[in-house]
């Protein structure tokens, strides 16, 4: 179930609703701004722990489940590769190029 | 520091690989079945509580997963060779069972007679009890020689080190099956003598409870206490996000069993850690201790 049903929308829109929402959430969490091409978890940054976290708010929000190869923080470090993490298994669950 | 020989002997050459059982499914036993199941060993695991042993499953899946994304566990561990079991019935093939109930010695001594009862002579009955002298729940085994101590800590798949504890009667059979069980749970052990608290409770309870009582006291808060033991001692989490993360009922239980055995005031549980376990603010596991947790957080 999603509340981010990107429809016939175009990628880039669909990309920058994920990555908005993915912002507000961080934001919201944080109590700090971020751009969408900072490493979250470099010094100074978040705790892994948090990186669990956003694992489960992207699963709630987008309703995608993240398992196996896709469990890497590499996933997770910057806004940007989380929106191409969620639209990528967006895709897939969707009846796209399955590889999940 | 010592660790076991890898050549040490199987006490069940003929069975093959590990299957452990964990009795109890709270903290710990969740932990450590995530721990066994990340490395390849089937788990039965048994709670009494059909409660608890209903979340389980989510519990161990979603520990699976936060190791996986920390790079700690193989990303193909999943919880399909998890059973589940609201009696000891099951625990008979069990090439070793991990005991990790509540930390009452009635309640872990009634177990340890029971599953004795149940597996084959030489398999291990390893108690994961933060303070109970290891030889005073072998006594209510029928074989106390079967009987040893390891210490897992929370989150088992981060801490890379178990503290094992040799009871007097524990046979060299058993250390040797510990030993083997641990290097396939990819865990270094530090072998130590049997005592109340043993070494790492016995240092660090107290020291948790001192902290509280600082924040008691008025002194500082827990963000303060938890700050300075990070920031000019080096405490990896702070004394009281710890004592979070260890559930605050259980601390209290360890305490009171290092107060009733040593005698050490210091070990007497402090007013404010008594009031959060009445006011049910356990930890992280409740949502609230020193601090308050998201769900997504816990
Ligand atoms: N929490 C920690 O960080 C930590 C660390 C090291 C060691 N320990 C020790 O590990 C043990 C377990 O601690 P925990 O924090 O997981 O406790 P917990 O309270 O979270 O869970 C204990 C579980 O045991 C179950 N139980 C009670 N009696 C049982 C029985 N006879 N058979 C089966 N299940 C039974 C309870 O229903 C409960 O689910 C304790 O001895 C504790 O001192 C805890």
């Amino acid at each position: 179930m999603s509340s981010f049903d990107t429809g016939a929308t175009g990628t880039t829109e669909a990309n920058e609703a994920t990555e908005k929402e993915i912002l507000r959430f961080l934001e919201a969490r944080t109590k700090r701004p971020w751009k969408t091409d900072t490493d979250l978890f470099a010094s100074g940054g978040l705790s892994s722990l948090f990186a669990m976290e956003l694992v489960v708010h992207l699963e709630k929000t987008f309703g995608i489940s993240i398992r196996g190869a896709d469990l890497r923080l590499d996933n997770f470090r910057t806004v940007t590769s989380m929106t191409a993490l969620v639209e990528r298994l967006r895709t897939a669950a969707a009846g796209g190029t399955a590889d999940a | 520091m010592t660790r076991a020989p890898h050549t040490a002997p199987d006490p069940h050459p003929a069975a093959g690989p590990h299957r452990i059982a964990v009795l109890g499914a709270g903290v710990m036993g969740v932990g450590i079945t995530a721990l066994a199941l990340g490395h390849g060993v089937p788990v039965l695991l048994v709670d009494l509580d059909e409660e608890r042993l209903d979340r389980a499953r989510d519990d161990i899946d979603r520990e699976l997963r936060m190791a996986q994304l920390m790079g700690r566990l193989p990303a193909a561990a999943d919880t399909r060779a998890l059973h589940l079991a609201t009696t000891t019935d099951g625990v008979g093939d069990a090439t070793a069972v991990v005991e990790a109930i509540t930390e009452i010695a009635e309640l872990k001594a009634k177990a340890l007679a029971d599953i004795s009862a149940r597996v084959r002579p030489g398999t291990p009955l390893i108690s994961n009890t933060s303070s109970i002298p290891i030889d005073e729940l072998a006594g209510h085994a029928e074989r106390p020689e079967d009987v040893a101590g390891t210490h897992f800590m929370n989150p088992p798949y981060l801490i890379p080190t178990v503290e094992v504890i040799r009871g007097a009667r524990t046979g060299e059979s058993t250390m040797a099956a510990v030993g083997a069980l641990l290097d396939v749970l990819g865990r270094n052990q530090v072998v130590v003598r049997d005592a109340p608290g043993f070494v790492t409770s016995r240092v660090l309870h107290p020291m948790i409870n001192d902290a509280a009582r600082v924040v008691q006291e008025g002194t500082a808060t827990a963000e303060a206490v938890d700050a300075l033991m990070e920031g000019c001692l080096g405490h990896p989490t702070g004394p009281l996000r710890t004592a979070d993360l260890i559930g605050i009922d259980n601390l209290v239980d360890s305490l009171r069993v290092l107060h009733q055995h040593t005698g050490d005031e210091g070990s007497r549980p402090c007013e404010l850690l008594l009031d959060k376990v009445r006011q049910g603010q356990l930890g992280r596991k409740t949502g609230r201790g020193f601090y308050a947790y998201q769900e997504e957080n816990r």
